[in-house]
């Protein structure tokens, strides 16, 4: 890559960030939507479902002194919500980009195709972790507890998932004509994932079919790595924490728990093979 | 490497079985003003969709500055600058911040992307307003700021695609200067589009296109000699009989357009006195002028370029009633 074309990506990047940032109704948007799920959901649902974990009383899980409930469970899937909507809005805005025109003055440009999508994508992926980040700062609603060695190990997870899905995002938008599509695409590819991604029930007891789907869904393997850096820095005992799964506080596959290094590996696999595929749709031109 | 600037060579673009360019071939010179004159839909903007590698030609080559369009598209658009038909600014960013963008998408060094910035929002008098979001600018604003854009990477071909729409003739009149004193200053070669005859007169040379097809292309004189020497128009009782009447008396082709009859002659000062004298109909009214150019195409097609854009709305909505599976009519 030439020093021309990283400065192509980063112009491109840095349009992105200025147009989110001046899209005020965007930013408090991505703030209310968390808020009100947190508190309406979150405190809903908690009573009716008591403790998930529960380590003081008699259940299956006792061991002593701590308890998650459903606001602190659904906390990271409500980042995983908001990083996973601004992805696929910043990914599927090439579609406004060429409605806009704005798409054709970067096409006729001495500038690779595959530096446009890369642009685009990074673009996506930096506004969707800022929008993630966003909803650290309402932690406190659902009970959790902020760290900053959980900060500092959330973030890389959260742009690693808003590089897959902003990848994602600019493989369907390259070859959408018309704005009308990104609704469908919203109604049928977004929301299904983000709610079978395992973000806002735990995952015990699920019906057979739903089960194939959410371990089938890449979108899962964005969420779980947030939700046990979260539940790890609740102070839950070690004893918990490598059992998640049995709670259903986590994800496992072919009967075997993963651990976050797993999830991101499918994360990055899947967000290189979608990335590489918006490159290539993107270079195929009209 | 030839000569020329542009070398087009039978080149066509269909759209599934519809042909918008249809084997169209030309030369543009190095510090040439060269338009296309033709009615909407005339495959002007697909012409030069293809030119600047946006569309990939269907049949056909062109080079551009000795650059295949199809197997050097990154020379060619290092080459060349556009200002195209449909708007394509960030109304979201500054005026400045979209130059930026374009210079850096264009790979110009800092201190010089500074310098042209300037430059060009000078030109086109937006330098008060460089700080100011684009969704606050007027169309003649916006589109001035996209000609200034066109221009700040230097390119050796810019292509113009229906410059002027929507600026005042003040500003149109500036544009037009300040695109001729480019020229004698940086011999840039320029590609435009208009359906204002008034403006393809200012070009050195233009073709007149119709239906995909070039139907015409030289000097707006040459064009324009075509005709012959002056315009008649005259509005008769009868004019049905006195078409033939004329044509038989006068020795001329008379076409009939609307409710006039028009046809040419070589010095149409001296032939006046003489046709009141020997018209035999009843004449209520008779006028000459020079010829235009769409008495060029007139000619040429047997219809104005007004006529044809008014056919091209027939065709567009018969093509959409078509898709939605009602019948097309005229
Ligand atoms: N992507 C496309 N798909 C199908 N048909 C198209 C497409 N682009 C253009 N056409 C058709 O090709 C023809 C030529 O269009 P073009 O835009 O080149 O005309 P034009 O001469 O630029 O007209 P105008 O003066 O209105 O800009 C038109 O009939 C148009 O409907
Ligand atoms: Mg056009």
């Amino acid at each position: 890559m030439t020093w021309h074309t990283l400065q192509a990506v980063y112009i491109i990047w840095r349009r992105d960030m200025v147009r989110w940032w001046r899209d005020k109704a965007r930013i408090i948007s991505a703030l209310t939507f968390p808020v009100i799920f947190l508190v309406v959901f979150g405190n809903g649902l908690s009573g009716a479902m008591g403790p998930l974990v529960e380590t003081a009383g008699t259940g299956p899980a006792s061991v002593g002194g701590m308890a998650v409930d459903y606001k602190q469970f659904i906390f990271p899937g409500v980042i995983a919500m908001n990083i996973f909507f601004a992805s696929i809005f910043s990914g599927i805005s090439v579609v406004f980009d060429r409605e806009f025109g704005i798409l054709k003055e970067v096409l006729v440009a001495p500038v690779s195709r595959g530096a446009v999508a890369l642009g685009k994508t990074l673009g996506g992926a930096s506004v969707a972790t800022v929008q993630g980040t966003l909803v650290l700062l309402i932690a406190p609603l659902a009970g959790v507890e902020l760290t900053l060695g959980m900060v500092l190990r959330l973030w890389p997870l959260m742009f690693i998932g808003a590089f897959a899905m902003t990848s994602m995002g600019v493989a369907l938008g390259s070859r959408m004509k018309s704005v009308e599509g990104f609704q469908a695409v919203n109604q049928f590819i977004a929301f299904p994932m983000i709610f079978l991604s395992g973000a806002f029930f735990p995952m015990r007891g699920l019906p057979t079919w739903m089960e194939i789907i959410v371990k089938v869904n890449p979108a899962s393997y964005a969420v779980d790595p947030l939700r046990r850096t979260v539940l790890e820095a609740q102070g839950l005992p070690a004893f918990v924490l490598n059992r998640l799964a049995e709670f259903g506080l986590g994800l496992e596959l072919f009967g075997r728990p993963l651990e976050v290094w797993h999830d991101v590996l499918i994360v990055l696999g899947f967000g290189i093979v979608m990335n590489a595929l918006a490159m290539y749709l993107f270079s195929r031109g009209e | 490497m030839t000569a020329a600037m542009i070398v087009v060579d039978g080149l066509t673009k269909r759209f599934g079985d519809f042909t918008a360019v249809d084997h169209v071939s030309f030369e543009v010179h190095p510090g040439e003003i060269f338009a296309f004159l033709g009615p909407n839909g005339a495959g002007k903007t697909t012409t030069i969709s293809m030119l600047v590698t946006l569309l990939r030609p269907t049949e056909g080559r062109a080079l551009l500055a000795g650059h295949d369009v199809v197997r050097e598209q990154a020379a060619v658009r290092r080459a060349i600058g556009i200002v195209f038909q449909e708007p394509s600014l960030d109304d979201r960013l500054t005026a400045t911040e979209n130059l930026e963008f374009h210079a850096v998408l264009y790979h110009l060094p800092p201190a010089e992307r500074r310098r042209r910035i300037r430059e060009v929002l000078e030109m086109v008098k937006l330098s008060d307003r460089a700080d100011d979001l684009v969704e606050r600018f007027s169309g003649g604003m916006k589109r001035r700021l996209e000609i200034a854009r066109g221009l700040l990477h230097t390119p050796r071909v810019l292509f113009l695609d229906e410059p002027t729409i929507g600026l005042d003739p003040q500003t149109r009149r500036h544009m037009w200067e300040y695109i001729f004193g480019l020229r004698e200053r940086e011999g840039i070669t320029i590609f435009m589009t208009t359906h204002y005859m008034e403006e393809a007169e200012f070009a050195d040379r233009v073709a007149i296109m119709d239906h995909g097809h070039i139907v015409a292309l030289d000097t707006p004189e040459a064009l324009k000699r075509q005709v012959g020497g002056d315009v008649i128009t005259v509005r008769t009782a009868n004019m049905d009989q006195d078409a033939t009447l004329i044509e038989q008396q006068f020795g001329v082709r008379v076409q009939r357009y609307k409710d006039e009859l028009r046809f040419e002659v070589e010095d149409g000062e001296t032939f006046i006195p003489r046709f009141v004298r020997e018209f035999p109909g009843t004449l209520h009214t008779i006028s000459l002028r020079r010829p235009t150019l769409d008495d060029v195409f007139l000619k040429l097609t047997g219809r104005t370029i007004r006529d044809a854009e008014l056919d091209q709305k027939d065709v567009q909505r018969n093509r959409l009633r078509t898709r939605f599976g009602m019948r097309p009519h005229r």
